[in-house]
């Protein structure tokens, strides 16, 4: 008993001890308290002046400098706090930005007539040289130097005329404008290092000429936005934009189902109907152009050398039933790698499920039997990707291919993608360009180190016709010839059953329903948050 | 007893060895941070630059070396993702999970004990079957479905708290970022703190109906009784005060395990602390900080066993002997 005793003084000494420390550290912050309540005061008077929103997404920039990574978060930042020289519309046309207007003067020389009177947030005023050394620094970009491999340089003609002169005829262009977000040279110049993994002066400090001005930035929690009032035309009445991030989905939507949150994007499949049938909430859905294919890899299987069995596994696959069923009807079913509206788009292409048809040509092929084979997805990196996996290993058991599928988190399916490690792989892909090229330079082209096409073509094929169809389709200018080139290439591609398409995924946008959603959102899913109105 | 200290001291080091060993060892293996850096258009070569930049190439036991060296001077390597030192990434995040932990160890304490308390005084009342009952249905329900629940009663349909994030916070002594000295704060805290203390709750309601139901049985409260002392003295001053000691050494390896369980609480209520943070920079290949997180929690986890084990050596010196042998 005594033991006891002293060791519950022991306990007691301790517990004084921690009093102690928690009454002092109260003590300490009492002063802090009614500091915080003056500024919270303060806030919320302000709160009942502007119109403030709140935007919840699965990520926020990773960086406030706009070329440290091609991503599509990034691009979405870079139209809130940058604008760009042209952008996309809805209905994928051009609309003048910072560039009033542009002219071909010769075939490798677009000349654009800037804007004048537009103020950087820092003030300076935006000329012909901040467009030079955006391209500049943009070639030095490790993920946007690719992207700009085919231009030469810009030239600034005068203070508001700058020509974008490039290599060859390239007919892309005007296209790879909506890339290109003046910076602010003389913020930048001196300290414009771009660092991916440390400190620098550009990853947090942004001087743009965009509808917003970065006034508070805490990584993979939130960027706070506030009015520019300096901006160069008329903009929506958003004074402040609170973009956090919520990865978690379900979480996502329960925020704006409570009305924490006024936006979220993306929209899980499983939760639109609940949206939609929600009083004060609208649901905004768009066909988005990012294509979930699986490759059919010929080095490692001879048999998928086989064109006939090739085509017997796209005719086994439904992907229109996979739509339907595993995606909820939030995808566009697909027979080819660009969607509507793309250059290459052929409408004739159809999808093709038949598994009479599909049975009959692994007969032919002399595989009435079947064979095994390996696949990997990843199961956290497109909308249910793991699901639509589990789908095509039926379908094809159905066909007598015994098919042994592994799937895991991206972090480590990239390394496993990259080293070819199954037969089969799953690959989704969007356009940096929004154009057909684009989808057959990486998936498609014969895979060549030297030339660095075919990177994610891990389905080893190769088709001379279609590389040498895209490599021309590049220097054309005629859009019209361009277009007819892409399409031939869709339609090799079709009839070789160079690939398995399955769908496009559909893009949706979650708000309450008193602002302009529908109009500020697009294709590429970069919401012109500039323009939202709030009623 | 100044030897059985240093022994207990040395013997975490070791461990904290091992974590790290077995931390870095998953790190070489996880995947390639670099893929999250950049976008799916850099080249492999490129790519391989980076990871050189980055010193990702090297030999595992180059960079198990050059871990340990920092390590030592209390740098854990540098956040991929965040840009920062991870040490300062934890140091900032862990405020926030602290505090969650620490609401919910009073949610815990407050009920546990008088609950527990009434159940082994009174094991045939209605109440005392009502808590046993719910207790097991507590334990069997996994975390992120009672947050998920909370949510979708209080926040979503009733809304009445709010359904993610902490709020308000405020600063103190310059770099503790506490919710707990605000209105809006605290209102936040009401639910991940619920979430997170179900699991524990029931478990410390049985442990300590079952201990206190034991000391009830015992020869001194017997002859306490048969003295004739009141019954509520015999209660907390004779047998709850013997109750305690196995309690607290319990208590002090859960207060580990609800640190770790933080993870799924914080992901479904979007609480910015170190749980998210583990999992996201696991999505993201983040293999510095996950080490870095991975070490910190290991090192919570030791420094609470090894006080617990030398508090326990002090109360009670059999521990000690035993040791020895």
């Amino acid at each position: 008993m005594k033991r006891f005793h002293s060791g519950i003084r022991y306990l007691v000494l301790l517990a004084l001890v921690f009093a102690a420390l928690v009454v002092s550290g109260c003590a300490d912050s009492k002063k802090e308290e009614t500091k915080s309540e003056a500024e919270k005061a303060e806030t919320q008077q302000q709160a009942e002046t502007t119109t403030s929103l709140t935007v919840a997404m699965d990520a926020i920039p990773v960086s406030l400098d706009p070329h440290v990574q091609l991503s599509g978060g990034m691009l979405q930042y870079s139209h809130l706090v940058f604008d760009p020289l042209v952008r996309w519309t809805q209905d994928m046309e051009i609309e003048p930005r910072l560039a009033e207007s542009w002219e071909q003067i010769d075939p490798t020389t677009l000349r654009f007539k800037l804007r004048k009177g537009v103020k950087f947030h820092s003030g300076n005023e935006f000329t012909a040289e901040d467009v030079v050394y955006t391209l500049e620094r943009l070639k030095k970009s490790d993920d946007f130097k690719g992207l700009f491999e085919p231009f030469e340089k810009a030239v600034a003609v005068d203070s508001h005329t700058v020509d974008l002169i490039t290599k060859k005829p390239y007919g892309l262009t005007l296209a790879m404008s909506t890339y290109i977000f003046p910076l602010d040279k003389k913020f930048y110049e001196g300290k414009d290092e771009i660092v991916k993994s440390g400190p620098s002066f550009a990853n947090e400090n942004e001087s743009g000429t965009g509808p917003y001005v970065v006034t508070k930035y805490v990584p993979g929690e939130q960027l706070v936005l506030n009015e520019y009032d300096g901006y160069w035309t008329e903009r929506g009445n958003v004074e402040e934009l609170v973009v956090k991030a919520i990865p978690n989905a379900p979480a996502r939507v329960a925020a704006l189902l409570s009305k924490d949150v006024d936006f979220i994007m993306p929209v899980p499949p499983t939760d639109m109907k609940r949206i939609e049938e929600t009083e004060g909430l609208k649901l905004t859905t768009l066909p988005g152009s990012r294509i979930i294919t699986l490759q059919l890899n010929q080095e490692r299987r001879p048999e998928f050398q086989n064109q006939k069995v090739r085509q017997a596994i796209v005719y086994a696959i439904d992907n229109v039933g996979i739509v339907k069923k595993i995606m909820k009807g939030f995808g566009t079913p697909a027979a080819q790698q660009g969607p509507k509206g793309y250059a290459g788009y052929l409408e004739e292409l159809q999808p093709r499920y038949d598994l009479e048809k599909a049975k009959q040509l692994m007969k032919d092929a002399g595989y009435e039997n079947g064979f095994e084979c390996t696949m990997i997805a990843p199961n956290n990196r497109y909308v249910n990707d793991a699901k639509i996996a589990e789908a095509v290993v039926s379908m094809l058991s159905k066909i007598g291919i015994k098919v042994n599928l592994k799937t895991m988190p991206k972090a480590q399916y990239w390394d496993q993608f990259d080293a070819r490690s199954a037969d089969i792989q799953m690959i989704g892909w969007h356009s940096d360009t929004e154009d057909s090229a684009n989808f057959s330079e990486f998936l498609v082209m014969c895979p060549s180190k030297e030339t660095g096409y075919g990177q994610y073509n891990s389905g080893e094929y190769c088709n001379p016709k279609v590389d040498e169809l895209v490599i021309a389709s590049q220097s054309e200018t005629d859009m019209a010839k361009r277009a007819e080139m892409l399409q031939e290439v869709e339609r090799l591609l079709f009839e070789d059953a160079a690939f398995v398409p399955l769908h496009w995924q559909n893009l949706a946008w979650a708000s309450k329903d008193n602002m302009n959603t529908e109009v500020i959102v697009n294709t590429m899913n970069f919401p012109y948050f500039g323009d939202l109105v709030v009623e | 007893m100044f030897a059985f200290i240093v022994k207990r001291v040395a013997q975490a080091l070791l461990v904290m060895m091992i974590i790290g060993f077995i931390g870095f060892a998953i790190k070489h293996n996880f995947g390639d941070p670099v893929r999250d850096l950049v976008g799916q258009r850099v080249t492999p070569e490129e790519r391989a630059e980076i990871r050189e930049r980055l010193g990702l190439n090297d030999p595992f036991f180059v960079q198990y070396g050059r871990f340990l060296k920092n390590a030592v001077q209390g740098d854990l390597g540098r956040s991929f993702f965040f840009k920062k030192p991870a040490m300062d990434i934890i140091m900032q995040k862990a405020p926030a999970t602290l505090e969650l932990v620490f609401a919910s160890a009073c949610i815990i304490v407050f009920l546990s004990v008088p609950l527990g308390i009434f159940c082994a005084i009174r094991p045939r009342h209605w109440f005392s079957r009502f808590t046993m009952g719910g207790s097991i249905v507590g334990v069997s329900m996994p975390v992120f479905l009672t947050a998920i629940l909370l949510i979708y009663v209080f926040s979503v349909e009733l809304g009445w708290l709010p359904s993610y994030g902490r709020g308000e916070t405020v600063t103190l002594f310059g770099w503790w970022k506490s919710g707990l000295l605000t209105a809006d704060g605290l209102e936040h805290l009401i639910m991940p703190s619920i979430a997170l203390s179900s699991i524990m709750l029931p478990l410390f309601i049985r442990l300590i109906r079952s201990e206190m139901m034991e000391v009830l049985e015992s020869e001194y409260v017997k002859y306490a009784w048969a003295k004739g002392i009141k019954p509520s003295r015999v209660w907390i001053v004779h047998a709850f005060k013997n109750t305690l000691l196995p309690v607290i050494t319990v208590g002090g390896v859960q207060l580990g395990i609800m640190v770790a369980f933080t993870i799924l609480t914080e992901t479904v209520f979007n609480w910015q602390g170190m749980g998210a943070m583990f999992i996201e920079s696991v999505e993201r290949a983040d293999t510095s900080l996950m080490v870095a997180y991975l070490v910190f929690v290991g090192f919570i986890f030791v420094l609470v066993n090894t006080l617990v084990d030398i508090i326990y050596g002090l109360i009670n010196p059999m521990v000690r002997v035993t040791g020895r042998k």
